[in-house]
């Protein structure tokens, strides 16, 4: 048996094919992957949480602000399909490679951050 | 504010409103863990612990006015003195049967949460405008679901209809008037359960007619009246029973 998927309402116990089957999953069987986006504070950043699965984007919302918002604060809530979002291959990860020399790009590399380190009276910093 | 008959019409508001509450969410509660989907079960059960939570505040407003501490009012008090509705009593049958269940009570609730947010009674008008999100929201699952299933398969749909045939004239169990609608009317507490009920037969008709659902013509609409006056359905006992199951087993107990 091929097993297509481990999500529990894709192969289900009482639906256990014969040795040599495939099980096929209908359109709409399966339901939709959806990235769940929250935000805490209007004009703040929405932040990736998790996914949920649901039919459409009108159920996404409904279980991913149970899923992810119900504790703690939130202004909003985003869904999107996991299918449009686009993504790099990890083997091309290597774009991200930097030269050690190149430090002076980075905002770390200004000496400033010490002094304003002091100003903001974080004496754990040197 | 000293008139006794004010403050026993509030309470018996109060009492019918808090019955409501435990009953729904102890009923949605045994969705807990089998739900038809993962998310849905934790949506579900969630707006069960709300239920639950309105009913806690009201008790708890009750006992500011005299009445006994919260946990003694929910969890030793004899069935007649519950006042809940015969629909919130009913077993949880299979989901289409407990989301338009779902549908029906929270739509009822919404609109009584509303017309209280202008209570002169100023505790429950505050606790009304603290519940109004939570309660739009459970609307807002009830109406997406309904809407989904409507527009799902042949299966969904011939689950859907079948589950308002059964449950919509137990639905007006909901406003059977109680003995003091006209002090709460007067005293501008509460405008009552008539005006509740109309506005309630409007919006639940609309959306109805929308997704294509057939509500019948309930002709006697005091069908499943009694709950309010502690005549219950066979169902309530079993479900109490199991309620203080624990609290029983070890009274006076401290958790």
């Amino acid at each position: 048996m091929k097993i297509i998927s481990l999500d529990p309402r894709i192969s289900r116990i009482s639906e256990l094919p014969g040795q040599d089957e495939t099980v096929i999953v209908d359109h709409q069987e399966g339901w939709i992957t959806y990235e769940v986006f929250h935000q805490k504070k209007t004009g703040t950043q929405h932040t990736h949480v998790g996914i949920v699965h649901a039919p459409n984007a009108e159920m996404a919302i409904i279980f991913a602000k149970e899923s992810f918002a119900r504790r703690g604060a939130t202004s909003n809530i985003w869904v999107v399909k996991s299918e449009d979002v686009t993504a790099l291959d990890y083997t091309d990860s290597d774009i991200f490679d930097t030269t050690a020399e190149k430090t002076y790009r980075d905002a770390s590399f200004y000496k400033t951050r010490d002094k304003i380190d002091q100003l903001k009276g974080n004496e754990g910093h040197e | 504010m000293s008139n006794p008959e004010y403050y026993n019409a509030v309470k018996e508001l109060l009492y019918k409103m808090a019955d409501d509450e435990l009953i729904m969410g102890h009923r949605n509660s045994e969705w807990t863990g089998i739900g038809p989907v993962l998310e849905e079960d934790i949506a579900f059960g969630s707006m069960a612990q709300d239920k639950v939570g309105h009913a806690y505040n009201f008790y708890q407003l009750l006992h500011e006015m005299g009445e006994a501490d919260p946990d003694i009012i929910a969890f030793q008090r004899e069935e007649k003195k519950f006042k809940c509705c015969h629909l919130v009593e009913l077993p949880i049958g299979e989901y289409d049967f407990s989301l338009v269940r779902h549908f029906l009570f929270d739509h009822a609730e919404y609109l009584r949460f509303e017309m209280l947010s202008n209570s002169t009674f100023e505790p429950l008008a505050n606790l009304a405008k603290k519940y109004k999100g939570e309660i739009k929201y459970h609307v807002f699952h009830a109406n997406t679901w309904i809407k989904q299933l409507m527009n799902g398969s042949e299966e969904s749909k011939a689950r859907i209809q079948p589950s308002f045939n059964e449950l919509f004239a137990t639905a007006y169990s909901i406003f059977e008037p109680g003995p003091f609608e006209d002090t709460l009317a007067r005293e501008g507490v509460f405008a009552g359960e008539t005006v509740l009920q109309s506005k309630w037969e409007e919006t639940v008709s609309s959306i109805c007619s929308a997704n294509g659902i057939i509500l019948a013509q309930v002709n006697d609409k005091s069908l499943a009246y009694g709950g309010r006056k502690g005549y219950h359905t066979e169902y309530l006992s079993p479900l109490l029973n199991e309620m203080t199951e624990v609290l029983r087993s070890e009274p006076g107990a401290i958790w």
